[in-house]
């Protein structure tokens, strides 16, 4: 029993001497495999702590955090973490219950009752948001001769609140000049579960269509016109079968779909939708938050008129503590998150996410840095 | 009368001779002296098989009325609170809006309309079908055809909603369309084929819907159907032979009087499925905002499906109550369903 239970400790440590030289060969050479993305970086890691991290919430960004995972894995070879896309609200719930070492949420933590039990969470101190994952929106269409439509915030409210029911509707036309629009009956797509893409995405009509879209926000859509499909598949299925459809889903599923996808005019010409646009836009970002709690103000992404910046982005946070970890799980959670905004954001642009932009990056590390 | 029986008894079963059973009846109790006592003994005695089966057997019956007691009363203490919360009349309202807690707004009109409308065109399809497929398999097939193919109609129960409802949307509803979109145009006269409230090249209609439905409880139907069907006394069938009836005129006569209580009651089982059956109508229905309006052509969505298609961001007690409510009125529905085939079943008793 002794001989075993010396080996097994001779063992352990063997390991993890062994993963230690690992990560640090790794931060010498840096991170030769994200370079394809604009956020190439070589910060270094401090892998260990809790070997299963738990985390819980919004289901728009699963995606992302599988690929954060397999580049975590990939990094430090004894971590793990597991993510149950619950909802946004679940997930908050979970973290503020302290059944999960970090939640993910597609909006900010509600004050002040979410905010206070989350510091109750934390021992006292203050969580932290922090907005990891981007996921552009594309309004999706299929409309048979018709490439590369423009649209803006108040012509899109019109036709997502059925104030514009026609294809060749002169506001349309207004904004493509040169495009041969039929005379064709607006098929209107929507999400007909409850999803913080509609949210996101009636936000940015409130925010952006001038006084157009009146329905408010929330996660059910409002806009009363056209059918409800179930979850992005389904929103992006449907519209694929109809000429005259169009709708609004995160950017892969429209890809697949083969929906054109629209440019959207902020003011300053027509932004097409690519990661650097969406980076663009994310840079311009206002934080709301003090310090490094990083709570975005949604309005300036919206509302943004900078030439080049797409503006319909559905933006989800981690939500941790600053404070308030055991010592085995700050490391841990410090060490998911580094990888997640380095080495993590790689594949993101595959998985149908945008990666962050360097100025933003920058400040994410800070606040992930600052985490005890 | 009732000694001449108990007379009878010792000397039937003892058979040894007249002049025994004559004294047995002559003294009852004196005869068997022997047994009497031990059988007296034995009968208030309980062997512990009989007991534990019985306790068994007692206790799974209560065990189930319990169970379902107490989701009736889960489902109502849920639902109560948030029913005090709705701003909307719940049994009237086609309105639908959960999103705010503070001002709920639910009502289930649209849903018990759009479950109930679309179980029934799925009940209309596959009433016939089953009675058809079950009257071949039992009447018309040859035995060796009759067991396989029985096996395969029965294995349209196995397959998973969700397959149902993917091959829903993705292969019948295309080839719907163009059918749907014809009827639309020359019977749109009728109500019931009139325009609704989707578009139909969408392929999401009750219409659609229905028919997958029809497909699922096809083979519940048809099982049952099946059985009672080959219960038919054999007496009957050669009776009506015998008085030189056809096939037909068999089935017509002594096989349907015969099962129809059960045909029935398989059919309302078939029924109960469709209301309840969630994925598949979550997948193919197309959920909209405007109010039903009795066409096939209608798009909206039944109890279950609303329920599924809020699930999974429940994070209010106030919202789901809502939901929860709605699950209320479907479990009451569902007994309704229940009950009333239980009453048809019972009344017609005299074919058993």
């Amino acid at each position: 029993m002794k001989i075993q239970r010396h080996g097994a400790v001779l063992g352990l440590v063997a390991a993890s001497s062994l993963l230690l030289g690992a990560c640090g060969s790794d931060n010498n050479t840096g991170a030769g495999g994200s370079t394809s993305s604009a956020t190439a970086a070589s910060v270094p890691v401090d892998c260990g702590g809790k070997a299963k991290l738990n985390a819980e919430g919004s289901s728009a960004q699963k995606n992302a955090v599988d690929a954060f995972i397999q580049a975590y894995k990939a990094k430090c070879s004894n971590g793990d973490l597991a993510y149950n896309p619950t909802g946004s609200g679940a997930g908050v719930k979970q973290f503020n219950a302290g059944q999960v070492d970090f939640g993910g949420s597609d909006s900010a933590l509600k004050a002040p009752a979410e905010v206070e039990a989350a510091a109750k969470r934390c021992q006292s101190n203050p969580a932290w948001h922090l907005p990891l994952v981007f996921g552009p929106v594309a309004i999706g269409y299929k409309l048979s001769g018709v490439d590369g439509l423009v649209l803006n915030g108040e012509v899109a409210a019109k036709i997502f609140n059925g104030g514009i029911k026609k294809w060749n509707d002169p506001a349309i036309k207004a904004l493509n000049s040169s495009a041969n629009l039929p005379d064709k009956d607006i098929a209107v797509v929507y999400r007909s579960d409850e999803s913080g893409t509609t949210d996101n995405f009636q936000k940015y009509l409130k925010t952006a269509s001038k006084g157009a879209w009146t329905q408010g926000d929330g996660k059910q859509f409002k806009g009363g016109v056209g059918e409800g499909k179930e979850k992005s598949a389904g929103v992006a299925q449907a519209a694929s079968t109809v000429d005259g459809a169009v709708t609004y889903v995160e950017l892969s599923f429209a890809q697949d779909n083969k929906l054109s996808i629209a440019k959207i005019d902020t003011g300053s010409g027509p932004v097409e939708l690519t990661n650097e646009t969406v980076g663009k836009s994310i840079d311009g970002a206002k934080i709301k938050g003090q310090g490094n709690d990083l709570v975005l103000d949604l309005d300036s992404i919206y509302g943004t008129t900078t030439a080049g910046a797409y503006p319909l982005l559905l933006a989800t946070y981690e939500i941790v503590c600053s404070k308030g970890y055991d010592a085995d799980t700050a490391k841990a959670v410090k060490a998911f998150l580094t990888v997640a905004a380095t080495d993590g954001q790689a594949q993101l642009a595959d998985a149908g996410y945008a990666p962050l932009p360097k100025a933003f990056q920058d400040k994410l590390l800070t606040a992930i840095k600052a985490i005890a | 009368m009732t000694d001449p029986v108990v007379a009878k008894r010792p000397a039937g079963s003892g058979n040894p001779g007249a002049a025994r059973g004559v004294r047995a009846a002559q003294h009852p109790s004196e005869a068997p002296i022997p047994p009497t006592p031990e059988a007296v003994e034995k009968t208030p005695h309980v062997r512990p098989g009989d007991r534990i089966f019985r306790g068994l057997a007692t206790g799974s019956g209560v065990f189930i009325v319990v169970l379902i007691g107490a989701i009736g009363l889960f489902l109502l203490l849920q639902a109560i609170p948030s029913l005090g919360l709705d701003q909307v009349n719940f049994l009237l309202s086609h309105e639908w809006n959960t999103t705010d807690p503070n001002n709920l707004r639910f009502g289930i009109l649209d849903l018990l309309q759009v479950t109930v409308f679309s179980s029934a065109f799925a009940l209309l399809i596959a009433m016939p079908i089953s009675l058809g497929i079950a009257l071949f398999l039992t009447q018309y097939a040859p035995r060796r055809l009759a067991r396989p193919f029985a096996y395969i109609v029965d294995l349209l129960a196995a397959v998973p909603s969700i397959v149902y409802g993917l091959w829903g949307i993705f292969v019948l509803a295309p080839l719907l369309v163009p059918f749907q979109s014809w009827l639309n145009s020359a019977l749109g006269f009728i109500p019931i084929f009139g325009t609704g409230n989707v578009k139909i090249e969408f392929g999401g209609t009750i219409f659609t819907a229905g028919i997958v439905l029809a497909v699922m409880i096809l083979p519940i139907i048809t099982a049952v159907s099946r059985e009672v069907f080959e219960r038919t006394p054999t007496m009957h069938v050669e009776g009506a032979i015998a008085l030189g009836a056809t096939k037909w005129e068999v089935i017509r006569t002594t096989v349907l009087p015969f099962g129809k209580a059960g045909y029935v009651s398989a059919s309302m089982l078939g029924l109960g499925r469709a209301l309840g059956e969630t994925i598949a109508l979550t997948i193919i229905l197309n959920y909209t905002n405007t109010a039903f309006g009795w066409s096939l052509f209608d798009g909206g969505s039944t109890f279950a499906s609303r329920i599924a298609l809020a699930a999974a961001e429940f994070n209010d007690p106030r919202s789901a109550g809502a939901y929860i409510a709605a699950g209320l009125v479907l479990f009451v529905l569902t007994f309704v369903v229940n009950a009333a085939a239980r009453s048809i079943v019972a009344g017609h008793k005299e074919y058993e």
